[in-house]
């Protein structure tokens, strides 16, 4: 068995045998980003929307004077229920929220072309009711606005005439805005499953053998240290790449969930997504997992190599937000930057659109380069006197 | 002194010329010469700090020294220090153990480290465990280990190869009387069976116990050198702890406070 080899068999079979370390590779890691996901995605967009899905429960009282109002309002969401005597008392005693009353004459206005009344009974000072009273009443505008224009179109008229202004809103927060958002974030949780699966195995194989004294005996045997870094870089991208491809299961399932088509949003993660991005990450994985053996090298203690570690995690944002808030069109050279080119193609099979050959091609090969320096890097504090000594 | 690849009884096995090696302005090792030999227990004997472990660290190629050369069975540290390892079983330092990991698991993975194959390395780690009285507890990880166990596993893990020379780094240190004993006997039997052993330490008994050859180390440098019965000589004591103190106290350049030997 190879020296390299050797190494790697004993670090998985430590680790294996560290309750911490597969809660945090093999269960927290892999799970935390498509858990917070999920919850966020729910709680920023999926209360607004599953509200805006359900039927309206109104009272609706002399619905029969208007008939064809009703089917309209039924059309949109509305959800008829029986008439009450006292409509005004029933909603100061809250036994319920809202009421529709369709006026006396209402037939008969409607027919004249005079404008027809309906009364909305509701408490403002009831706040929960609000959204069910806005959204009624934009239903009743709806409505009217439509038989507007088709009054002013059998006149001849354009419809354009009666909307002088038209105002436009851009609300930045609406579920749509939040969710794509969110969805920005989706490769980032994936790269952050790539550290948290390897940050033990790091820490542990370097700054914790030299801190629990036995690095020194390790590199007294007769083998070059650069085998013994390749073995402990391979056990780490181990670890990295099982959170991954559990994390890539987990998002799977997760992407049940998810209210992506109330979005607007297609979430192409399937089998097929899996297929393209687990190879196309190997090569991330392995520059993450050398860049933290670096840092734990550097650092003096665990402790200290568990900061830095930390903090390193969060460099991954910085594409992820550059790429949320600059909706910049993908340039080739952008994919020849490891991590940057890993996300921008991640967003792209998300959507189910295609990757250039040539893109993940670059992508995999600057990665590949880049892993290359760390790990000579690496090499040369490895092979430096003061890696051993503990003291 | 001839040196060569064909190993003779006696001849010197391990040697040492002129090394120095300095840590920023501070001068750990300063021209520390000497000779291990085969089938005799070599003590490198100093007061804490006199650059016991920085020599050692330099022969078993740990460190490279600044100026002076290292031999090990004819073979230069410098020129080839893989192989030079491989002629060496070392009790360094720091004698951490894998504690997710068996006694055995720890000593065969030194084995495949030197490059045994799963065979021979299970033989000879049997053998070790055999020898080292560790039977019930080798299936045991390592968690929890009592001080001795610890020393006994890692000096299995040193010596899993069959090293021709052993070299220790203290190996006595926080071991309890029963501990020191056994390991003393087990030493003196690597000696019977013709091996280079050579350890360091700061305590008297420990050299006066074990060692044919004694080597003081103080301040980076050799002060004397010799059997037991030489190095009372040369001091005039017949106590060998007085003659120690006398020959550190001489070469204590402008100061005699470099004791620390219990």
């Amino acid at each position: 068995m190879s020296p390299a080899l050797t190494v790697f068999v004993k670090e998985c079979r430590e680790s294996l045998r560290d309750r911490r370390v597969l809660l945090n590779s093999l269960v927290l890691g892999p799970l935390l980003g498509p858990l917070l996901f999920l919850v966020l995605m729910r709680l920023v967009v999926g209360r607004e929307l599953e509200k805006a899905e359900q039927p309206l429960p109104v009272v609706v009282i002399h619905g029969e004077r208007a008939p064809e109002l009703i089917t309209a309002l039924r059309q949109m969401g509305l959800e008829e229920k029986p008439p009450v005597a006292d409509a005004e008392l029933a909603v100061r005693e809250q036994r319920i929220d809202l009421a529709l009353r369709v006026a006396a004459d209402y037939g008969a206005d409607w027919r004249a072309g005079q404008p027809a009344q309906v009364e909305l009974i509701y408490d403002s000072s009831r706040r929960e009711a609000h959204g069910d009273v806005e959204r009624l009443r934009g239903m009743l505008e709806s409505y009217s606005r439509r038989h507007g224009a088709l009054r002013l179109l059998a006149r001849g008229l354009s419809p354009a005439i009666a909307t002088p202004l038209v105002v436009a809103s851009r609300d930045t927060a609406t579920p749509q805005a939040r969710g794509a958002l969110l969805f920005a974030m989706l490769p980032y949780m994936l790269v952050l499953t790539i550290f948290i699966g390897g940050i033990w195995l790091a820490v542990d194989s370097t700054a914790g053998e030299r801190e629990r004294q036995s690095l020194e005996p390790l590199l007294i045997n007769p083998v070059p240290r650069d085998r013994i870094l390749l073995g402990k870089l391979l056990a780490t991208a181990a670890f990295s790449l099982a959170s991954l491809t559990l994390g890539l299961l987990a998002f799977l399932l997760v992407g049940h969930f998810m209210p992506t088509e109330e979005l607007g949003l297609s979430l192409a993660l399937g089998p097929h997504f899996i297929a393209v991005a687990l190879p196309m990450l190997v090569p991330l994985v392995l520059l993450i997992c050398i860049a933290q053996i670096l840092i734990a090298a550097f650092a003096r203690t665990v402790r200290e190599a568990q900061t830095y570690l930390g903090l390193a995690q969060l460099v991954p944002l910085i594409p992820s937000i550059v790429l949320s808030v600059l909706p910049v069109k993908a340039q080739l050279w952008m994919y020849a930057v490891p991590l940057l080119g890993q996300q921008l193609a991640l967003m792209r099979l998300l959507r189910a659109e295609p990757v250039a050959a040539i893109a993940l091609s670059l992508s995999a090969a600057a990665t590949m380069l880049a892993t290359l320096a760390v790990f000579a890097l690496t090499r040369r504090l490895y092979e430096s006197e003061r890696l051993a000594i503990s003291t | 002194m001839p040196t060569g690849p064909t190993r003779e009884r006696a001849q010197p096995v391990i040697e040492l010329h002129e090394l120095r090696k300095s840590f920023g302005a501070v001068r750990a090792v300063d021209g520390v010469s000497f000779v291990a030999r085969d089938g005799e227990i070599t003590g490198l004997l100093g007061p804490n700090g006199a650059g016991k472990t920085t020599t050692l660290r330099m022969l078993y190629t740990l460190m490279r020294p600044d100026a002076g050369s290292i031999h090990v069975d004819g073979l230069s540290a410098e020129e080839e220090p893989l192989a030079v390892r491989r002629l060496l079983g070392v009790l360094p330092d720091s004698r951490g153990l894998y504690k997710r990991l068996t006694a055995r698991e720890n000593i065969e993975y030194f084995a495949a480290l030197q490059g045994l194959d799963a065979a021979t390395a299970r033989a000879h780690t049997d053998a070790l465990i055999d020898t080292l009285g560790m039977a019930d507890l080798a299936a045991r990880r390592t968690e929890g280990y009592s001080q001795g166990e610890r020393v006994k596993t890692a000096i299995a893990r040193a010596l899993v190869h069959k090293p021709r020379n052993v070299v220790l780094d203290e190996p006595t240190n926080g071991l309890d009387v029963m501990a020191t004993r056994s390991l003393r006997e087990f030493l003196r039997r690597l000696r019977g069976e013709g091996r280079c052993v050579l350890l360091s330490t700061h305590l008297m008994q420990e050299v006066a116990a074990l060692c044919d050859r004694i080597v003081i180390i103080a301040h980076g440098r050799v002060v004397a050198e010799g059997t037991p019965d030489e190095l009372r000589a040369v001091a005039a004591e017949s106590n060998l702890e007085e003659a120690f103190m006398r020959i550190i106290t001489a070469a204590a350049p402008g100061s005699a406070a470099a004791g620390g030997a219990p």
